[in-house]
């Protein structure tokens, strides 16, 4: 699969220079290997590798010059292979039961909670998974809402919500059925494009198999058209461009 | 503070258990004995129109008090014989020793979980625990580089810690400013008493600072970084960053370039190698803690992360002093020492296990039961003082949700004499001792911040409810061995050294 994703960020102000820390770089899996990957920038900066405390591979830029827009281009190919969602051969720098901790973007809910138990009923952890990847797929419309800092609670409530949002109920619902969970940024490739675009998912982790990809968005689990570049507790920990509150353009 | 002594009676630390001065400090007994109150009561109000006016006004206890107030300052000091001394500070480096261990485990291979000595969920689901810097260790492995370990004390040789400071431990700067007024106002005790130095302290805290400087820096750059003057300690953090001649900066004076940390100066960029913050955690680095916050230093935990600059102490302490860690660290100390705690905790039942809550159960009126999470005002029952619907309350609250509680027995706590409204009274004491921890082992203070309740009969020892603080001397053996009034450099650090006391 190729990805070719430029971003342009605009700055409200100009800015004397700018931290970031960007996790634009796949990890390896049995099933996701990169080929070639490159991020460039469009103007003087200087990169350096290094890893996150969730074991991400993080990449820092550092602008010294003023700016008021910068963009990010990332290309590169990476080959995928169906594991219906399994994640295999990953590195695991924490263990699953850390994803059990809410944060304050996927606090606990009893309204989720009571939504995951009446959907989960009685079935297996992994059935009771795929159950509610499918109810939250179902009772949600997908859309941009206005204000992206409202709590889960009200996103629930509320028919539309955003995709950050729709993982994010997954997530606290997958946690209060005891199973940790945790948020995936990365790249789809939607059916019928030829170039993937910036997406969100979730993972969940099932004793005796593993951590398997869950996409609310969709309603099933990721399959090959899904590329991943880092996980963490909630979106913001994952997020591909982190720094300072940027629009993108 | 959450013990309490019933109807048994305490012990003093400097007239002992009979009312004449224990033995040692007989010439302490005298001191009180015939220096007029009202000498006592001027030298006291002197000492604090001193610190009212360097402006000590920081509260000890956390960020929830910020009134502009001093604290009171007692006339009186509390006395550490030289052997009780030694035997206190091997219990402090064993401990601090075991809280070093236990952090560079736990955000590294985690061996104490495997081996399960610790349930694995009080450290995944406990909030102290960040996962943002799992994987990441600090220079030379040093991690909790200045501990204030909280204790109290019911005899000669019985002491007991109550609370393990590991972050941001402050009120050192009363240790230094206590002593100066006692020995300004009081300077018969010093030349009656081998009283050891802690005015090597800022020398001590810069040594160590410079000791976990990274690797292949020669001559290190150390600042302070503080939240700034409406901090309630920012008196401290200036004068913990003037008495060791380095700069005191905010977070807009660090920036990071190229996973380096640089201090704006007015002659261009400086290169930071150990940063001595106050700030806490969630307000270190925007691009990992608090992602709202626009405090911070954005890239300072990148920096860290390639071993580029030293943070003390480091971030993802508070995993070390929690409460619902508390309870483990006799265990925790075993299993990194290899040997018993020399220093025990006040004895702790962890409800969670069903022994220990039969026995809690059974004993509710004499015991002390707090909240692990502690939220709220709500979390406390103290059995010897509660109405019987208090415990009631508390028993079914238990056996709902017995994993959140902890009970403790009722202590009684060492006093010492006070300037109370009617002359010398007992009053109850805790201390704060300071380890410092740098590349080169572990080093006591001789010395420490002693709070003391005054309202009789009160152990709260609070700057907010009645509380004041008192010089604490450390009384040194051999003659020879330096006292505070000789010269007070003490040069370097050595392995594992105790100072003070008989161990120099």
């Amino acid at each position: 699969m190729t990805i070719e994703h430029r971003a342009v960020y605009r700055f409200a102000g100009a800015q004397a220079g700018l931290v970031q820390a960007l996790r634009l770089t796949p990890p390896t899996s049995d099933d996701q290997t990169v080929v070639r990957w490159r991020i460039d920038v469009d103007r003087d900066a200087r990169m350096r590798p290094g890893r996150d405390g969730f074991g991400n591979a993080v990449t820092m830029l550092y602008v010294d010059a003023p700016l008021d827009r910068l963009a990010i281009e990332v290309t590169g190919e990476v080959l995928t292979s169906n594991a219906h969602g399994v994640l295999r051969g990953a590195t695991e720098q924490l263990p699953p039961a850390l994803f059990l901790r809410a944060t304050e973007a996927t606090p606990a809910d009893p309204a989720i909670a009571a939504f995951a138990h009446a959907v989960a009923a009685e079935l297996e952890p992994l059935a009771a998974l795929h159950a509610v990847n499918a109810a939250v797929h179902e009772r949600f419309v997908v859309a941009p809402v206005g204000d992206a800092s409202r709590p889960l609670a009200e996103a629930f409530a509320d028919g539309t919500v955003d995709p950050v949002e729709a993982t994010h109920i997954f997530l606290v619902a997958a946690r209060s059925l005891g199973r940790p969970a945790r948020y995936v940024s990365g790249y789809r490739q939607a059916d019928g494009e030829t170039v993937a675009s910036p997406h969100g998912w979730a993972e969940a982790y099932v004793e005796g198999i593993g951590w398997i990809g869950f996409d609310p968005l969709l309603g099933r689990s990721p399959e090959e058209a899904h590329v991943r570049l880092a996980t963490a507790l909630d979106a913001g920990g994952a997020s591909p461009v982190a720094g300072v509150p940027v629009e993108e353009a | 503070m959450t013990i309490v002594a019933m109807g048994t009676v305490a012990f003093d630390e400097i007239m002992g258990s009979d009312g004449a001065a224990r033995a040692e400090l007989a010439a302490l007994g005298r001191w009180l004995q015939t220096t007029p109150e009202s000498e006592l009561r001027r030298r006291q109000a002197a000492a604090e129109a001193t610190f009212r006016q360097l402006g000590i006004t920081f509260a000890v206890y956390g960020e929830s008090e910020a009134s502009e107030r001093i604290i009171p300052f007692d006339i009186v000091p509390r006395v550490f014989l030289p052997d009780e001394w030694a035997r206190l500070s091997e219990g402090l480096v064993q401990r601090v020793e075991a809280i070093n261990a236990f952090l560079d485990d736990i955000y590294g291979e985690r061996r104490i979980l495997k081996d399960g000595v610790l349930p694995a969920e009080l450290i995944f689901g406990n909030p102290q625990f960040r996962p943002e810097i799992a994987g990441m260790r600090p220079p030379h492995g040093v991690w909790a580089h200045i501990c204030g370990i909280d204790l109290v004390r019911t005899g000669p040789d019985a002491f007991f810690v109550l609370e393990d400071n590991a972050r941001t431990p402050s009120g050192v700067s009363y240790m230094l400013e206590n002593r100066e007024a006692m020995l300004r106002l009081c300077p018969e005790l010093f030349r009656n008493f081998r009283v050891a130095a802690v005015d090597s302290y800022p020398d001590r805290l810069l040594e160590t600072m410079k000791s976990v400087a990274p690797e292949g820096v020669s001559a290190p750059t150390c600042v302070v970084l503080t939240p700034g003057h409406y901090n309630s300690a920012y008196y401290e953090h200036s004068f913990l960053a003037d008495s060791m001649g380095i700069e005191l900066v905010e977070a807009a004076d660090l920036v990071v370039d190229d996973d380096i940390v640089w201090m704006r100066t007015i002659a261009g960029r400086v290169k930071v190698d150990v940063i001595y913050r106050r700030v806490d955690d969630d307000y270190l680095d925007p691009l990992v803690f608090r992602r709202d916050s626009m405090l911070g230093v954005p890239g300072l935990i990148a920096a860290y992360a390639a071993g580029n600059v030293a943070i003390i102490n480091a971030p993802g302490n508070g995993i070390a002093d929690d409460k619902a860690i508390y309870s483990y660290m006799p265990e925790i100390v075993r299993y990194y020492s290899g040997g018993a705690a020399k220093l025990p905790n006040v004895e702790t039942w962890r409800c969670r296990e069903p022994q220990a809550l039969r026995y809690v159960l059974d004993h509710l009126p004499e015991l002390v039961v707090k909240l692990v999470d502690g939220s709220g005002g709500y979390g406390m029952l103290v059995g010897p003082t509660a109405s019987s619907a208090e415990i009631e309350a508390f028993r079914a609250a238990l056996v709902a949700e017995p994993h959140r509680y902890i009970a403790q027995p009722t202590l009684a706590l060492s006093t010492v004499p006070t300037m109370a409204d009617r002359g010398l009274a007992p009053r109850h004491v805790d201390f704060r001792p300071f380890v410092l921890t740098g590349s080169r082992g572990v080093q006591v203070v001789p010395g420490g911040l002693t709070r003391v309740a005054l309202r009789e009969g009160s152990l709260v020892v609070n700057s907010s409810q009645g509380g004041g603080t008192k010089d604490s001397f450390v009384l040194m053996e051999a003659p020879g061995a330096q006292t505070q009034s000789q010269s007070q450099s003490l040069g370097g650090m050595t392995q594992v050294q105790t100072l003070g006391g008989a161990a120099c």
